[in-house]
């Protein structure tokens, strides 16, 4: 009878003992383990360190009047950027606007009724489409609308943005539809529901969480987007006056308030840092929060 | 292949299927099928898998149309009409000819939302409450179930789920339910229940069930249709209709050599 502690080779094999030991085989494995470990740790570094600094940064100049009044000129201390977080908040709910519902639809498009060549090229093209420089999206807008309408302004921006928020919008949603069991499609053709009916009521409402996660994602990309809005909505030091007038907005702020030899645009530039990041957190929650039913 | 009707004279065909054949894509599925469905009777669907039993089931209320390569020759009467001719509206075939399937699938909606689902998209305009009460009366779940309608389908057991699909089926008051293996992701009591159910459905519906449980289409068929595989030289498999009869006859007295070497457990 072979003992539980004995390396009989039998057969070829060599039997380690039972007992738990040093062998070189265990030993790469923890090697391995506290090395991914480690690199887990690193790879969430940044963001800490990110909004760590933003966050001390920015805290000792937050108050009230941040949303309230307009930027100072250099050395005027106090005022705030409540133009720009108005700016920020117009535009990219315009660019929502236009790329949700194109977004959702072509999503839909794409997993439920398009053949397996044309869905081929169309995720194609999306994902060229998400790679594109965001500051070609901003000249492709200015050259449409800035450029026919004689202005700079916040639909131009709004449609800058949404070009880069198509794609991770159409992306998401197919992602989430195809997470959508058959077997549910099945059980409501079989109970006489159009296509229509089914997506609508049932393979929507399943995807919805996916969904509005990847409108979030697309969201933060486009609140801190900068260069496309440059040459679009341009910069403002007054209150938008309007959808067809040069617009502030919290990136483009930061932009030129923090390369400003002023200090107190500087202080401002680490406020809108922080706003932004919060802002963007805040949108997150609320949108986790409003889809966290489990029946519907 | 020789087919044997005899036909059960006091009631009438609901399903006629007369030479239909079925194509995915270059690939005979099914062979000249000739079969009856007789109403309020339930008829059983056996034969070994890759027979093309759940094939023709599907045939039946047009899901098959859902695969694109699905091609079908010959007609399916319903009550005369021909399903597949080409005015013939899928969505309305449905809504008459419901289907329960193997795996349970309520949507994540409510108990109340899964059965208030059918009749809502058909345009019921009634007292829904009451509606979705009988529902699951019929399918005997509303004792487990009446305090509790606005809690997620998905909360239910494996075998309470299928009572609940087919709850779901009975909502819009269709002719004919299909049932695809209803019970072969049960375990044995949930589905000597749903057999149970069987026996009172079939008073007020046309049933066709698949199964691979021969016990089980002794116990609640009326009518049993054994079909066999025929494997080709080039290696596929097309279905055919060995033999169609009462029940009785076909476990204890089958004509065609296949069949009693098959419900005698020679193979499959």
């Amino acid at each position: 009878m072979p003992s539980a502690f004995s390396n009989q080779p039998s057969n070829g094999f060599t039997r380690g003992s039972l007992v738990r030991s040093m062998t070189p085989r265990s030993l790469f494995s923890t090697v391995m383990t506290v090395l991914a470990f480690v690199c887990g740790i690193l790879a969430l570094l940044p963001l800490l360190a990110v909004l760590t600094y933003v966050l001390i940064q920015g805290f000792s100049s937050l108050s009230p009047s941040l949303f309230t009044q307009l930027p100072p000129p250099p050395l005027v201390p106090g005022g705030g950027f409540g133009n720009a977080i108005l700016g920020t908040v117009i535009m990219v709910g315009l660019g929502a606007l236009i790329s949700i519902p194109v977004g959702v639809l072509a999503a839909i498009y794409l997993t439920e009724f398009s053949s397996v060549r044309v869905a081929r090229g169309v995720r194609f093209a999306t994902n060229v489409l998400s790679g594109v420089p965001s500051i070609i999206a901003g000249v492709f807008a200015y050259g449409i609308i800035v450029a026919t309408t004689r202005t700079y302004s916040a639909v131009a921006g709004g449609v800058a943005l949404s070009i880069l928020m198509l794609p991770i919008i159409v992306r998401t949603t197919d992602e989430a539809l195809q997470l959508v069991s058959q077997d549910l499609r099945q059980a409501s053709v079989g109970l006489g529901a159009t296509n229509f009916q089914t997506v609508t009521q049932v393979v929507l409402p399943a995807a919805i969480p996916a969904i509005v996660t990847g409108t979030t994602l697309s969201i933060a990309r486009a609140a801190g987007e900068t260069a496309p809005l440059l040459f679009t909505a341009l910069f403002s030091q007054y209150w938008p006056n309007g959808l067809f007038a040069p617009t502030a907005s919290l990136a483009v702020l930061v932009f030129n308030f923090a390369i400003s030899p002023f200090k107190n645009q500087q202080s401002l530039a680490w406020a809108a840092s922080l706003i932004l990041v919060l802002l963007v957190l805040l949108t997150s929650i609320i949108a986790r929060w409003a889809t966290s039913r489990k029946a519907y | 292949m020789a087919t044997n009707i005899r036909d059960d004279h006091q009631t009438d065909a609901v399903l006629r299927t007369e030479g239909l054949n079925v194509y995915y894509g270059n690939f005979l599925a099914l062979r000249d099928i000739w079969l009856d469905i007789p109403k309020n009777r339930v008829t059983a669907f056996i034969g070994p898998s890759g027979c093309g039993k759940s094939t023709l089931l599907r045939c039946y209320n047009r899901l098959n149309d859902l695969i694109e390569s699905f091609r079908a020759e010959g007609t399916i009467y319903y009550y005369g009409e021909n399903l597949y001719a080409p005015n013939i509206d899928p969505v309305e075939v449905r809504r008459r000819i419901g289907m329960v399937f193997q795996r349970p699938n309520p949507f994540p909606k409510s108990i109340y939302e899964n059965i208030a689902f059918g009749p809502r998209i058909n345009g019921f305009k009634g007292n829904l409450d009451e509606l979705v009460e009988r529902s699951l009366k019929q399918a005997a779940l509303w004792d487990e179930v009446k305090d509790k309608l606005r809690q997620s389908g998905l909360s239910l057991s494996g075998g309470q789920q299928q009572r609940l699909c087919i709850a779901r089926a009975i909502a819009t008051q269709p002719d004919v339910i299909l049932m695809d293996e209803p019970c072969s992701a049960l375990d044995p009591i949930s589905t000597l229940r749903v057999e149970d159910l069987l026996h009172e459905l079939k008073e007020q519906y046309t049933i066709v069930i698949v199964t691979h449980n021969m016990q089980q289409a002794s116990r609640v068929s009326d009518m049993t249709a054994f079909f066999n595989v025929q494997t080709s030289e080039k290696g596929g498999r097309t279905g055919y209709l060995v033999e169609y009869d009462r029940t009785e006859n076909i476990f204890q007295s089958p004509q065609q050599e296949a069949t009693k070497e098959y419900v005698s457990g020679k193979f499959g």
